[in-house]
């Protein structure tokens, strides 16, 4: 081995409280180190010139850089030992600025210490292997998990950049939660009128391939290299022959099925569209109420139907497929009130959810968008919305806020005062949080122009007596208990993740938090990745949020993933997890601790999968028998760092 | 009592069926009190099974990646180690019929005659058997209640003391290790192909003790073989009993 | 009479926290020498206890906040085995103050400077290192 180190001034940063030159004089008393010299900038032009001629003339295999910290040009000092001739990862760094010379007032001291951190950099240099970055290739197609306004948006991103999409969705239609809406905040928008064009250009777009009531089994491989196993249910309609006349449901016998677009205040047939606009506007034969796949009998809808498109004998394709990139867009569903029996939600029929609002509000929905009590038919005239049931709440619901309920509530009271003027409206809040853009403006309108009457407080308990809903509640800021009324109340529901984003996070083998919210892979600075390199997030499923901001990360998650598609080959850390084979046993504890599951035992050792291995050493630490180390951090490095120091 | 005439039976039964292959049990050894672990592969050789209450050794270990199938008997305390090494993938279960059986505890010997239970034994919490096929007697397995709080008894006695009192105990006892590594050898989990205290570290005595506990450090299945091997009588499964203690609470 | 310190810091938290300390210009005692390491979990237990070996008085631990680990779950296995080796060496009769665990972000700077400052006064007034030291046999001494 033959060692170079370089010690630098930085011009007056290090030189002023370091003795360079000391240092440099005192290292070459290891017989290893064959030059050593100073410099005032070692990271300029110069410096690096220096370096690159040094490593040819004293034909250097190892450089140490006493300098400043790694963090910030350690990169710097890669590239130029590659341009030296020197593998990148045969060189090592001493902080002898942030962690020395600007720290420590005593001169002494300071080279004291400085020395000491270069002969631990050399006992590390002199371990050091060199580390060869590896390559693996990229399938340029990309899977997108969920198909409401999220999976739409980063469908759509993907595919305007060239690269081929599959949007996988399990419900009969795309659309997802925005459909079911009627209006959107803050600029009352109505909600399909923006989002059907962008459900159309889904469908039609040439590089997005559609698969509707369809569902993902089975997902295997590491970025770039995912194969996902996908179940596409049989719809018992040839989507090739339908032409989305709807004379199968509407001669359909099988009538009173629970819609469940319209959250059950309408019903639908067994063979329908969940919705008018439907993509595809094909139906599906829901077989557990069909009475054809009950019990044998009818089968009008294959009488009426012109293209001959019904097909009972239809069965569930399977196919598998390559992608490059995997995007979960999975959204969310209204948690069940089952613990909040106060509200009477289950009691009283005209006890709602704020989606269920929505539903009689739409034109589209089951009262034609006339606002009527769902017990009496009767248009109410005092409606009290309750915030918050279930969310901000430790001990029965979700321990987060949903973030979207003060918004759309706000958004619901306008909208009803702008239908019924004269109705009255009450909303129980705790606080009202509006941080968006135009959203606190909206909220004041509310208040100011609409009269809608804000309460701080609760309400405790709520019971229909004679069709009217009584509620004993309290005004925090008032201080005092009172009882009032209501035709109709509203509880905006916390939202939570859908039942498949659990399955799902285990088939992609990416971590959740502890309320099934997708973990993105930092917190601040990477918020639409996944721990798990080459799946990405896009709206709800990673954690609430409304639709402009869902479209906001769709179309960041769409980035990332297509960063990844445009290359032709993924360039892979070497600092990684490895495997001595020889020693290890196969007990497998350390794929347990490994948070990207790049490990699985193959032939009763380990083995680290280079390109999902993100080199934190968790699995190195835990190994019994040292067989698992980390490259660039082995076990012999370390324990030579720290030798070096403690002597 | 009658376990033996029974596990001598079942293992003919089996081996006659050709369920198994091989038995892994104890044998009579020189003298009547140290019967030894041994693997009988012929059936007029099972006869020849003891099981009594000097059958001190832990069988789960001599299983690791054994290839014939093969019968062996199973206690409380074995019975745990033995289902830690089916985790870490050291034996195929399916290379293995396992038959539980009933435990009174298991005695010191001194100068040839039964004493006291040992230490691990009268301490011992195990009453079940996470693996098994079959089982002989295991409705004979008296635990008292107070078994718990003894098991801890020792470390929180220790635990109690001052810090340097506790230090002056381990510094007479370590300065008495030799490094003879019987408690490596018995230890089901010490399954390490290369000690890293032979690789990497020149350094003995407390040190190879502390990272021993710590490499066991919720693995261990409390069985206490390596104080009962230490010629040196160091009661080294306190290090582990600690760990435990520490991390139930 | 001088106390050594070991300090494993984290890449992405402790360790740039303990560069902002450096570019704060804050001042801490020199007898503090830093190891990086990629995430606080690559902390064996064998380092730290080879690092007393060899004559370290004091050994900290750094990481990122519980939450914030960039490699998401380290430090919380960081946590849990640290947690059960500071239980068994002050079990085994070794000063428990000689060890410490502190999460530390690369924002608080400060904290890492007033971190160090109060770790060696804490372990300057046990003095230097004998117990940890003698962690031989007579074997293990010859090897030294």
């Amino acid at each position: 081995m033959r060692i170079g180190v370089f010690v630098c001034h930085c011009g007056s940063n290090i030189k002023a409280t370091i003795d360079a030159e000391y240092i440099a004089a005192q290292v070459q008393q290891d017989a290893k180190v064959v030059h050593a010299a100073e410099y005032p900038y070692l990271c300029a032009e110069g410096g690096q010139q220096k370096i690159i001629n040094a490593v040819r003339e004293y034909q250097l295999t190892g450089v140490v850089i006493c300098a400043c910290s790694p963090r910030m040009h350690e990169n710097t000092f890669r590239k130029t030992a590659a341009k030296a001739g020197l593998n990148p990862y045969q060189i090592e760094i001493a902080n002898i600025r942030e962690q020395c010379s600007w720290v420590h007032k005593n001169k002494d001291a300071a080279t004291g210490k400085a020395l000491k951190l270069a002969k631990a950099a050399i006992a590390r240099v002199k371990l050091a292997l060199p580390l060869f970055a590896g390559e693996s290739a990229v399938t340029k197609r990309a899977l997108v998990i969920g198909g409401g306004i999220a999976g739409i948006q980063t469908a759509l991103d993907i595919a305007e950049a060239g690269f081929a999409v599959d949007l996988v969705e399990s419900t009969p239609s795309i659309g997802g939660k925005m459909a079911q809406l009627d209006k959107t905040f803050p600029t009352l928008d109505c909600a399909a009128c923006i989002l059907t064009p962008k459900m159309v250009d889904a469908a039609a777009h040439e590089k997005i391939t559609l698969h509707t009531y369809s569902e993902v089994e089975e997902v295997e491989g590491f970025v770039g290299n995912f194969t996902a196993t996908i179940r596409k249910k049989a719809r018992s309609v040839d989507m090739k022959k339908c032409t989305g006349c709807g004379a199968c449901w509407e001669k359909c016998p099988s009538k009173r099925i629970p819609s469940e677009f319209d959250c059950g205040l309408a019903n639908r047939t067994a063979i329908y569209t969940p919705f008018a606009q439907a993509v595809p506007n094909v139906p599906v034969i829901d077989r557990a109420t069909c009475i054809k796949f009950k019990n044998g009998r009818c089968g009008l809808c294959a009488d009426v139907c012109q293209p001959a498109a019904i097909d009972f004998t239809q069965e569930d394709a399977v196919f598998t497929q390559e992608y490059g990139v995997i995007i979960a867009a999975t959204g969310y569903q209204v948690f069940s009130l089952d613990a909040y029996g106060e509200y009477a939600y289950h009691d009283s029929k005209n006890v709602i959810t704020s989606l269920e609002l929505e539903r009689l509000m739409n034109a589209a929905g089951p009262t034609g968008g006339k606002l009527q009590r769902p017990s009496d038919g009767k248009a109410p005239k005092k409606i009290t919305f309750i915030q918050c049931v279930g969310s901000r709440d430790i001990t029965r619901g979700k321990p987060y806020c949903s973030k979207i309920c003060c918004m759309y509530t706000a958004k619901h009271a306008i909208a009803i005062k702008e239908k019924y003027p004269e109705a009255e409206i009450e909303i129980f809040y705790i606080d009202v949080r509006t941080p968006g853009k135009g959203f606190d403006e909206f909220y004041r309108r509310a208040v100011e122009v609409y009269g809608v009457r804000y309460i701080k407080g609760q309400v405790g308990k709520i019971a229909e007596m004679n069709g009217i809903l009584h509620m004993q509640a309290v005004d925090l800021l008032e201080n005092k208990r009172f009882d009032t009324t209501a035709d109709m109340v509203v509880l905006a529901a916390a939202i939570e993740p859908s039942p498949g984003a659990k399955p799902l996070a285990q088939m992609l083998a990416t971590p959740m938090d502890t309320l099934r919210f997708f973990s993105e892979a930092h917190p601040k600075l990477r918020p639409v990745e996944s721990a798990t390199a080459g799946i990405f997030l896009s709206g709800v499923c990673h954690g609430p949020k409304d639709i402009p901001e869902t479209v906001a990360q769709a179309s960041a998650a769409a980035c990332k993933a297509i960063g990844v598609l445009a290359k032709d080959k993924l360039i892979t850390n070497p600092c990684v997890a490895k495997v001595n084979d020889k020693k290890c046993t196969g007990c497998g504890r350390c794929i347990d601790v490994c948070p990207y599951k790049a490990i699985s035992l193959e032939s009763n050792a380990a083995e680290a999968n280079p390109a999902l291995c993100q080199g934190c050493g968790g699995c190195a630490s835990l190994c019994p028998s040292n067989a698992m180390d980390l490259n660039g951090f082995t076990h012999k490095q370390v324990l030579a760092e720290v030798d070096a120091l403690c002597r | 009592m009658n376990e033996q005439e029974k596990m001598r039976t079942r293992a003919k039964e089996l081996h006659a069926a050709g369920i198994i292959k091989q038995v892994l049990a104890w044998e009579a050894g020189a003298f009547p009190s140290y019967p030894a672990p041994a693997f009988f592969t012929k059936p007029n050789a099972f006869e020849k099974i003891v099981y009594n209450e000097f059958c001190t050794a832990n069988l789960s270990k001599y299983v690791i990646n054994i290839t014939e199938k093969t019968l062996i008997f199973l206690r409380p305390c074995d019975a745990h180690s033995f289902a830690q090494l089916v985790k870490e993938n050291q034996v195929k279960r399916e290379n293995t019929y396992v038959i539980a059986v009933g435990c009174e505890g298991c005695v010191q010997v001194d100068e040839g005659e039964a004493r006291d239970l040992l230490e691990s034994c009268r301490t011992c919490t195990k009453t079940d058997y996470p693996l098994f096929d079959e089982e002989i007697n295991t409705q004979n397995n008296p635990r008292e209640s107070t078994n718990k709080a003894a098991r801890f008894a020792e470390v929180t006695r220790l635990d109690s003391e001052e810090n340097t009192a506790r230090y002056a105990f381990w510094q007479a006892h370590f300065s008495q290790c030799i490094r003879c590594n019987a408690c490596r050898n018995i230890c089901p989990t010490c399954h390490c192909k290369e000690c890293v205290m032979d690789s990497d570290h020149p350094l003995d005595g407390q040190f190879y003790h502390a990272i021993r506990a710590l490499h066991q450090d919720g693995r261990c299945t409390d069985c206490g073989q390596c104080s009962r091997v230490c010629p040196r009588g160091i009661p080294v499964h306190l290090l582990n009993r600690k760990l435990i203690y520490t991390s139930n609470k | 009479m001088s106390v050594k310190i070991v300090a494993f810091c984290c890449n992405w938290c402790s360790y740039a926290g303990a560069d902002l300390a450096g570019t704060s210009r804050l001042n801490y005692p020199a007898q503090v020498k830093i190891i990086r390491v990629p995430c606080s979990c690559r902390v064996d237990v064998q380092f730290i206890l080879r690092a007393f070996v060899r004559g370290a008085d004091g050994v900290i631990v750094c990481g990122c906040h519980l939450g914030d680990c960039h490699y998401s779950t380290g430090n919380y296995h960081a946590e849990g085995r640290l947690t059960q080796l500071f239980s068994l060496l002050d079990f085994m009769g070794f000063e428990r103050e000689r060890v410490h665990l502190e999460w530390i972000s690369a924002a608080e700077g400060a904290k890492f400077a007033a971190t160090m400052d109060a770790f060696v006064t804490q372990v300057s007034a046990l003095g230097k290192n004998e117990r940890y030291r003698n962690m031989y046999t007579k074997a293990g001494a010859q090897n030294e």
